[in-house]
């Protein structure tokens, strides 16, 4: 990319040539000429003046003739050489601001103050490839989480758009194509502070190619990748990337597990939403019964298979069902917008309906037509944009599914708190009224708020006082920490949900284990009890306080006076 | 034969000559170095560094820099020469006349470094 600026250069170098060759030629010439003095004696033009003047003739600024009136020749002279000055000024000033406003030198220049800015970055980063609704919804989760991101997409106005999206960290972009490995390179790939790779563009060989070149450019780099395809996700896990999201999948797979146990579900929807949202209600799929898949396609064939696992007898409506391939079970022909199709696949009897064809409006008219025959229905609805939100939430659906919203959700709580997901896992295999009991609690700590989840890694830099405690052999348990650092009788409004120790995990920790070095911890709360947590954390007194009771006076003055208080 | 080199060549041999025409004779002597000589070597030098814009080579990057170095001091030599006859009331006296010939001195050897340069190059190309 550097070939560009040496190109304008070179380019620069016949307008530069011509004028100094004119203005060379017109100062001789007016230094030669016999000039005359004020009282009109023959004289010489210095070349100083010489060159005052040209200059200012040939920006046909035009001061008049200076420093005194000019001789019959020197006009001759000027009358000659104001037009070759007057033009070549024109040429050369015209094209070197033509050479400056040049498209490609403009975006060499672009990229190379993104890749100064990169290379400045200070905080740990994560390279997010496309900002489409994904990327944009997940650069926005890590910002407000005061996560830095470095964003590429191939599209100049969706970069545009960042620029005017309010994000609360300042978030280089480039336009540029992420599948060339120099443009990765550009974007920190190599950075010693890059954490990951994200690559979320809306075409599954990009996303491809950008998982393999980070994982041949950066073998111990985390990749994070979206695939609309099995075969593209079994291509991506060949050669290693860490994480791949399938919407389809992913959500199919939650609702199965909403069907089993609607109370863990919400519990982990609370934990993984935005803190301070409200409070989402719980849903209860219908347990038993029969359901109707309206399109056999990548949503439906998910839908299909986990709808399946779970024992429900299924009946699938496909418009083109020799493209989609035909389940066991046979297949209704249609749309399932109109009513006979429905009825054919015996709405009446149904307790659930997925309404996943790629096509809004038909989900849309699916979902009326159904609730107009059958009210009872559960239904599940696909939505492929986002501009209609606004309709689905109408249309009285109880569960929509957006691929682009269910990936950057997935990814930013795996980016954000990676324990959360340690702490999903181990709560898949406790009961439904040990959640229950949970839910409880987290309702009574918030009121109507979704709870805010943090981590806390105890090491020196996040936790000097308790590593502090902990080397003199006071270790501080985790019922202090959360006592409040201002009135210790009072508890702080939050949760430990986990506790890491030597890779082992606790769920629940109880309040009397003493937290030592290297321990992680999970909590969920109020967000200001995390600020207040900080407090206890790092500080020495505010710990010591929490722990003892005792706020003792420091600093030389205060002992001092201290001592003398108690003399008397 | 590359028409380029020849007429870089050109103009770098004649900013050394011209320089060197400027420079010699008495140093703080006015009436051995004429005004125009240095106007001469000032436009000429300028050819020659405008030449070596967007020479990627590194022979290229290095001569560019020569020659820079050589306007810069030229540049430095007329201001003087303008400041002390037109600006000031000092005129140009001996003082004035030593320290603009001296800055063309060193842009005469900025020149002469130019100048090898170029010969080696020529050298080593025809090994």
């Amino acid at each position: 990319m550097d070939t560009i600026f040496f190109l304008i250069l070179r380019r620069m170098r016949a307008p530069l040539l011509t004028l100094i060759v004119v203005y060379a030629v017109a100062m001789a010439g007016l230094a030669l000429i016999t000039a005359q003095d004020a009282a009109g004696q023959p004289t010489t033009m210095s070349l100083f003046h010489a060159f005052y003047f040209v200059s200012y003739m040939s920006t046909t600024i035009g001061f008049g003739e200076l420093p005194n009136a000019f001789t019959d020749a020197q006009r001759l002279w000027v009358s000659i050489s104001v037009f070759f000055t007057v033009a070549v000024w024109i040429y050369a000033v015209g094209n070197l601001i033509a050479l400056l406003q040049d498209a490609a030198l403009q975006k060499a220049i672009a990229e190379l103050s993104f890749r100064n800015r990169v290379r400045r970055l200070t905080q740990p980063f994560y390279l997010v490839c496309g900002y489409g609704q994904t990327g944009g919804a997940l650069v926005r989760g890590l910002t407000d989480r005061h996560l830095q991101a470095v964003v590429i997409d191939v599209d100049p106005e969706r970069i545009s758009v960042l620029q005017l999206d309010n994000q609360r960290e300042f978030v280089p972009a480039l336009c540029a194509d992420a599948r060339g490995p120099q443009m990765l390179r550009a974007a920190g790939l190599n950075h010693p502070l890059c954490q990951g790779v994200v690559a979320l563009t809306n075409v599954n060989e990009a996303n491809l190619k950008i998982a393999i070149a980070s994982k041949l450019l950066h073998p111990r780099i985390k990749v994070i990748c979206r695939a609309d395809s099995h075969e593209t996700e079994a291509n991506m896990a060949s050669f290693g990337t860490d994480h791949i999201y399938d919407p389809f999948d992913t959500f199919a797979l939650y609702i199965a597990v909403a069907i089993q146990a609607p109370c863990q579900t919400l519990l982990v929807d609370w934990l993984s939403g935005y803190g301070g949202d409200v409070l989402s209600e719980p849903k209860y799929p219908p347990s038993r019964g029969r359901w109707i898949i309206c399109g056999y396609g990548r949503f439906g064939k998910a839908m299909y298979k986990h709808l399946k696992e779970q024992g429900f007898e299924l009946s699938v409506i496909e418009a083109a069902p020799h493209k989609t391939g035909i389940p066991p079970e046979g297949v209704v022909h249609g749309r399932g917008t109109e009513a006979v199709t429905l009825e054919q696949a015996e709405i009446g009897r149904t307790v659930g309906l997925v309404a996943g064809t790629d096509h809004d409006a038909d989900n849309l008219s699916i979902i009326m037509t159904a609730l107009s025959l059958n009210s009872d229905l559960f239904v599940i609805a696909r939505e492929n944009h986002i501009q209609n939100q606004e309709l689905f939430d109408r249309v009285g659906a109880h569960a929509i599914m957006n691929p682009s919203t269910i990936i950057a959700h997935r990814i930013r709580v795996r980016l954000v708190t990676p324990l959360l997901a340690d702490f999903t896992n181990l709560a898949r295999f406790q009961d439904e009224s040990w959640a229950g009991v949970l839910v409880s609690r987290i309702i009574a700590l918030v009121d109507e708020r979704k709870p805010y989840v943090w981590e806390v890694t105890v090491d020196r830099t996040q936790a000097f006082a308790l590593c502090d405690a902990d080397q003199r052999g006071r270790p501080v348990t985790l019922g202090t920490l959360l006592r409040d650092p201002r009135d210790r009788d009072r508890q702080l409004l939050a949760i430990p949900l986990l506790l890491i120790r030597n890779d082992e995990r606790f769920l629940l920790p109880d309040l009397d284990d003493r937290i030592h070095e290297e321990d992680r911890l999970l909590f969920c709360g109020r967000e200001e009890a995390r600020w207040h947590m900080d407090w206890g954390l790092r500080n020495l007194h505010a710990l010591g306080y929490v722990a003892t009771g005792e706020s003792r006076r420091e600093g030389a003055v205060w002992r001092w006076i201290a001592a003398w208080q108690r003399s008397r | 034969m590359n028409p380029e080199k020849v007429v870089f060549g050109f103009f770098i041999v004649l900013a050394l000559t011209l320089n060197f025409g400027f420079f010699v004779g008495d140093i703080d002597n006015p009436d051995h170095h004429h005004a125009w000589e240095l106007f001469a070597v000032v436009v000429v030098n300028m050819i020659a560094t405008v030449l070596k814009f967007g020479d990627r080579t590194q022979m290229g990057a290095v001569l560019l820099a020569t020659s820079l170095v050589a306007m810069l001091q030229l540049l430095a030599a007329s201001l003087v020469w303008t400041l002390a006859v037109h600006a000031t009331d000092i005129g140009m006296t001996p003082s004035v006349m030593a320290s603009i010939v001296s800055l063309s001195g060193g842009a005469m050897i900025a020149n002469v470094v130019s100048v090898t340069l170029l010969v080696i190059e020529t050298v080593m190309l025809r090994r």
